[in-house]
């Protein structure tokens, strides 16, 4: 059954010079519920971008996004965001945490603006990704790893039906690459949510079923 | 969580935090002390008249004769005739005309000749007579005895059974002591007038003082009078002030005050005015701190909204931001103006013996934090503002 749907979806942004850079064109793309898939390309080839067309950071020019049948791309932007708070988790290559809040703070905070903050089922998850003696610990006082984790778990703070990860290995050295992706597709698989991790890393895909390149998706890549 | 968050900002910007607060307080400070000690003052001075309804003395302004014989302030113009009390004294409209002889202090308090019937006839306030803590009494008329004010009793730290000799003039010069010694006989209850900052002693006593002039021993300062009905006031006005030219008789005592304070209020409307501008820059300064750590702040607001907060709920999160500023600088307010109006009120007790109640319920209590709060809000539109057009594409990375 699928979850997401993209069909001709397309992009543009005007360069200092004032020519327009076409960066998305995908006619096809889809991803069926609770399965993972991989997106493999260079770094500047529009991966984030196209991240941020389906988390509907971004409107498209043209085209559209659907999850679970709605289509997202042409919802007002509110709208867009309750999809994105309700529906999706959204794991950044530098995490994206707030220094000023404690992991736990983290983590409710991506609840607080979706379903509401519910403070057992985010200490279960820091527990789960092994953070569970580190709950009120600030993003300075945990290593780089441990930081990933807390990213991981607030990325499924809210139940999410799709769980977007964009170079989430990035930061971190081959070691704890590796062991970052089986965490994220293993909390992925556990909590019933479908994964689409973008990387550049070759070695980072390794264990995926399903891996695309992603220029051969992306027609302006 | 939305407060949680405002909490965590104000946290992480503690510095500016505090500076801003500080400032909002300071100018609600200024605020809450202006009105209400301008307001306490206006309804306390214009209350008391020590019990009675006018004063009869020499040639001068109402107000001058006034503050010397009611609030013990400024210089006695000048004296009157023994035959102008015993006048006035039989005057039918007269209920009680009590004379009073100053001229003398201790250590700066003044020294107040008077008869005891000051003390067993006079109503200072509704149902309330001046009373001599026991076992202290009044003084004896025919005595060098002394029953001195709770006030000035506390500060010359004087108890019943000490001696003093009185020194002439109204201020204090250790060079001029007079040769006789007082008794204290009873110290008065506090009654938060005038009457607290002052020795009282015979009137006798006082007249007839080593140094005072032999002529004018039968003299009185002043006559402190009570009327049988407001009509009398202005009969006496008229026979005394329009038709005579030698005495003044000051009366209603509570208008002559009211008209005082009638013409320094340009001076309250220039710290009322302080204290707007105060609070405009104040709120100037948390629109400016809020604003200038939008640009830091941009990453976090793109995480925010990334996580799927809409561009209101970030606006209102700003907003919430300032008004916490705002809330917090109203407690320090509280803080200062209970700083302030203690101070304050010490000294107008220490100068005129009256006590203010800073206290007491004024409407600006309400309506100064009020304002200050939705000046603080407003100040926070703008940054709000910038925070929603924040593009979250762009300010995801760092």
């Amino acid at each position: 059954m699928t979850l997401l749907e993209v069909a001709g979806l397309k992009k543009s942004f005007t360069a200092p010079d004032g020519s327009v850079l076409r960066i998305i064109d995908v006619s096809a793309f889809t991803l069926e519920h609770k399965t993972q898939i991989g997106i493999r390309g260079r770094s500047g080839m529009g991966k984030t971008t196209f991240l941020h067309l389906l988390a509907g950071i971004l409107k498209p020019d043209a085209g559209a996004v659907r999850i679970d049948g709605l289509e997202v791309s042409r919802l007002p932007e509110g709208e867009r965001d309750r999809v994105r708070a309700n529906k999706m988790g959204y794991i950044f290559q530098t995490f994206n945490l707030l220094p000023a809040f404690t992991a736990l703070e983290n983590v409710l905070l991506g609840m607080a603006f979706g379903p509401g903050a519910d403070r057992e089922h985010a200490e279960a998850l820091l527990r789960r990704v092994g953070l569970g003696e580190r709950l009120h610990y600030r993003p300075r006082q945990l290593s780089t790893g441990q930081q990933q984790r807390v990213a991981v778990a607030r990325a499924l703070a809210n139940r999410p039906r799709l769980v977007l990860a964009d170079e989430p290995t990035g930061n971190l050295d081959a070691a704890h690459a590796q062991e970052a992706i089986e965490l994220i597709r293993e909390t992925c698989r556990e909590n019933a949510a479908a994964l689409l991790l973008v990387s550049h890393d070759r070695e980072a895909l390794q264990r995926f079923d399903h891996v695309v390149e992603f220029d051969a998706i992306n027609r302006d890549s | 969580m939305l407060l949680r968050i405002a909490g965590k900002s104000l946290r992480q910007y503690a510095l500016s935090t505090s500076v801003t607060s500080l400032s909002i307080g300071l100018a609600g400070a200024l605020l809450l002390s202006v009105w209400v000690i301008k307001d306490e003052a206006r309804n306390t001075f214009a209350q008391i008249n020590a019990g009675f309804d006018a004063v009869l003395g020499a040639r001068s302004t109402k107000l001058q004769l006034v503050l010397n014989a009611v609030f013990h302030l400024e210089a006695s113009p000048a004296n009157i005739d023994l035959q102008d009390f015993q006048e006035i004294q039989r005057n039918p409209n007269v209920a009680l005309a009590v004379p009073i002889a100053m001229g003398d202090n201790f250590r700066g308090f003044r020294v107040v000749g008077t008869m005891p019937e000051m003390f067993t006839q006079v109503e200072y306030a509704p149902r309330r007579k001046h009373r001599v803590h026991a076992p202290g009494r009044l003084f004896d008329p025919t005595l060098r005895e002394a029953i001195v004010g709770s006030f000035a009793a506390q500060k010359l730290r004087l108890k019943r059974g000490d001696h003093f000799h009185p020194y002439h003039g109204v201020n204090f010069d250790e060079k001029h002591e007079h040769a006789e010694d007082y008794v204290v006989v009873g110290i008065l209850e506090p009654s938060n007038t005038p009457a607290d900052k002052v020795i009282w002693i015979p009137l006798e006593g006082l007249q007839k003082m080593s140094g005072h002039a032999a002529r004018t021993q039968t003299d009185v300062s002043a006559v402190l009078i009570k009327l049988r009905s407001p009509l009398a006031g202005r009969t006496l006005d008229t026979q005394y002030n329009r038709e005579g030219n030698r005495l003044t008789f000051a009366w209603p005592i509570g208008a002559t005050i009211s008209e005082l304070l009638s013409k320094v209020g340009w001076f309250e409307e220039v710290l009322g005015a302080v204290a707007a501008l105060v609070g405009l820059v104040a709120a100037g300064s948390v629109m400016t701190s809020i604003y200038n750590s939008m640009n830091e702040r941009r990453r976090q607001i793109a995480i925010f909204r990334a996580l799927g907060a809409r561009r209101s709920t970030v606006f209102t999160t700003i907003l919430l931001e300032a008004l916490s500023i705002a809330v917090l600088g109203v407690i320090v307010a509280f803080a200062l103006y209970a700083a302030i109006v203690s101070a304050a009120s010490a000294i107008i007790r220490a100068h005129t013996g009256v006590v203010i109640d800073p206290w007491t319920w004024h409407n600006v209590m309400a309506w100064g934090p009020i304002g200050l709060i939705a000046l603080g809000a407003a100040a926070g539109i703008l940054p709000a503002v910038k925070a929603y057009g924040v593009d979250v594409a762009e300010n995801l990375t760092p």
